[in-house]
């Protein structure tokens, strides 16, 4: 297991580096770009975890999906090049302690759930293909709340489009 | 006779050996179909001389037909030398960082789509389980580079034909993905492997021999498909994003040189890998009637078979670029989000409905 843990730190690091700079940098449009290192290297950690499904969906949805939408809008609207100095505002100390309370929480949480608790890999290796497990919870176990949360997000675009509309 | 080659090999061995491999298919798979398609058909097809003749020899008379000759392929060669020459050059406003990387995310996502793409029963670079889903994933990251490239060219041109980019990708991905459904459906697998098996293991009618080709059941999956990949790889009738005459060439306006060239190379080499994902999908991939997936012949003519399968595919998409003219943008729209999706979506249904029936 020794490789997992090098590529998980690895990785890791990418992400948290990623991360400051997400929120560090004062390029609206560069801010997506570092968005896309961290849930790129969210996939990753998936893959690490056996997770195929998960870490694809994660890269269709969040990376194909919404950060090319989230760049769509900021190019449609404003997206100058280089420093934008507006991005920053006085909140940063407040926004600084709202993340480290966050971080202690998570930590605290994960740490009092999971203790020392160590993933079991060799269990994960035996049970082989996650892609018909989740099938089969989703559309045979759990079908009525998925179709349920289906219509909800159906409300929802209905919604929206109503509410965008002019006439 | 067998043909048993026994080779023991580490898996970081292997793992060399695959990377390599799939990074020469995108190089060659580019060049093959650039020279192929974009120079002799296109040539052909639209009476284009230099393309056909330059090389000098071929134009006399009565060394024409010799196939050894010249016949234009200098222009190969031609065409390398004067990209490798230019001078690299980055607009004075541009965002450099953005600029440099956006032809290597797009390349990237080229080079991920042959990863799960079947050459034989054994010739497979990752046999994932959910093998077409991560090429669609992959594939639409290109979607990316070329936003990173249209804004951090600081050109209107670009951002204006980025932005079309990436609308009509997003547009296109919708009926390929439900038009692939049809497929995934039938086959009970999402693994472009278990989709091959299924086709060779499968019969009309009672007759066998020549396996299933989906592209007999699934004949409108197969255009929708092609519609979809047409549009994906921005070629006309669908290429406003580059349309010369309204944004000079869109997005790769202020490319030049090596970095143009490898926006050019990862377009043909995903013509490439769109053709060899139809072929997996509708024509049955590696396999050839009458040699069963578990003879080992089967590895060996297996990457043959399917690359006369990729010709045949992509002879139809560089066919149709060379035929038509440019729709307009809201032409486009309306064709993907009016009839091709609601198409597709009766696709799905009946697909479904037959499944169970028989």
């Amino acid at each position: 297991m020794i490789a997992q843990n090098i590529a998980f730190g690895v990785i890791a690091a990418t992400m948290v580096g990623a991360a400051i700079r997400l929120v560090t940098t004062q390029n609206v449009v560069r801010a997506a770009l570092f968005l896309v290192l961290v849930l790129a290297g969210a996939a990753a950690q998936f893959l690490l975890l056996s997770a195929d499904f998960v870490a694809i969906v994660q890269v269709l949805v969040y990376i194909g999906a919404i950060v090319v939408l989230f760049l769509f809008g900021i190019m449609l609207t404003r997206a100058p090049i280089g420093r934008d100095v507006g991005l920053d505002n006085e909140q940063r100390w407040l926004a600084a302690l709202v993340g480290a309370l966050l971080l202690g929480v998570i930590v605290y949480v994960t740490n009092d759930a999971f203790g020392s608790d160590k993933i079991n890999f060799g269990r994960i290796a035996s049970a082989g293909h996650t892609t018909p497990s989740i099938a089969v919870s989703i559309f045979q176990s759990y079908v009525v709340p998925f179709e349920v949360v289906s219509v909800l997000l159906l409300a929802a675009l209905v919604g929206s489009i109503v509410v965008a509309r002019r006439d | 006779m067998t043909f048993a080659v026994v080779l023991h090999l580490a898996y970081w061995q292997l793992t060399i050996i695959k990377l390599l491999v799939v990074l020469s298919v995108v190089p060659l798979g580019a060049l093959v179909l650039g020279y192929v398609f974009l120079m002799k058909v296109m040539a052909h097809m639209q009476s284009r001389l230099g393309p056909m003749d330059s090389g000098g020899l071929a134009s006399r008379p009565g060394l024409r037909e010799n196939p050894f000759l010249p016949h234009g392929w200098f222009q190969l060669i031609g065409d390398f030398v004067k990209f490798v020459q230019k001078e690299d050059i980055f607009p004075a406003l541009a965002d450099r960082w953005v600029f440099a990387l956006a032809p290597a995310v797009v390349i990237m996502s080229t080079f991920l789509l042959f990863v799960v793409v079947p050459a034989g029963p054994h010739l497979i670079a990752q046999n994932l389980d959910v093998g077409i889903f991560f090429a669609l994933a992959v594939s639409s990251l290109s979607v990316l580079g070329v936003l990173m490239a249209g804004w951090a060219s600081a050109n209107k041109y670009s951002l204006m034909g980025a932005l079309r980019a990436a609308g009509q990708l997003i547009a296109y991905e919708l009926p390929m993905v439900l038009g692939i459904m049809g497929v995934v459906v039938q086959a009970g697998t999402m693994s472009l492997q278990g989709i091959v098996l299924a086709q060779a293991h499968g019969s009309i009618f009672g007759f066998g021999r020549l396996g299933e080709p989906f592209v007999i059941t699934q004949f409108f999956g197969f255009l929708l498909f092609l519609a979809a990949a047409q549009a994906e790889l921005i070629q006309t009738p669908f290429d406003m994003p580059l349309a010369e005459s309204e944004l000079v060439a869109g997005y790769l306006t202020e490319y030049s040189g090596l970095r143009y060239l490898l926006f050019y190379m990862a377009e043909t080499a995903s013509a490439f890998a769109f053709a060899a994902i139809a072929a997996t999908l509708f024509l049955g991939g590696w396999y050839l009637p009458g040699i069963g997936p578990s003879r080992q012949l089967a590895d060996v003519i297996g990457p043959f078979v399917l690359g006369a399968k990729i010709m045949l595919v992509a002879f139809l998409i560089y066919w149709i670029r060379f035929t038509y003219p440019r729709l307009r943008e809201d032409q486009l729209q309306t064709f993907a989000w009016k009839y091709l999706i609601p198409l597709s979506l009766v696709n799905i249904l009946v697909t479904g409905i037959l499944k169970v029936v028989f």
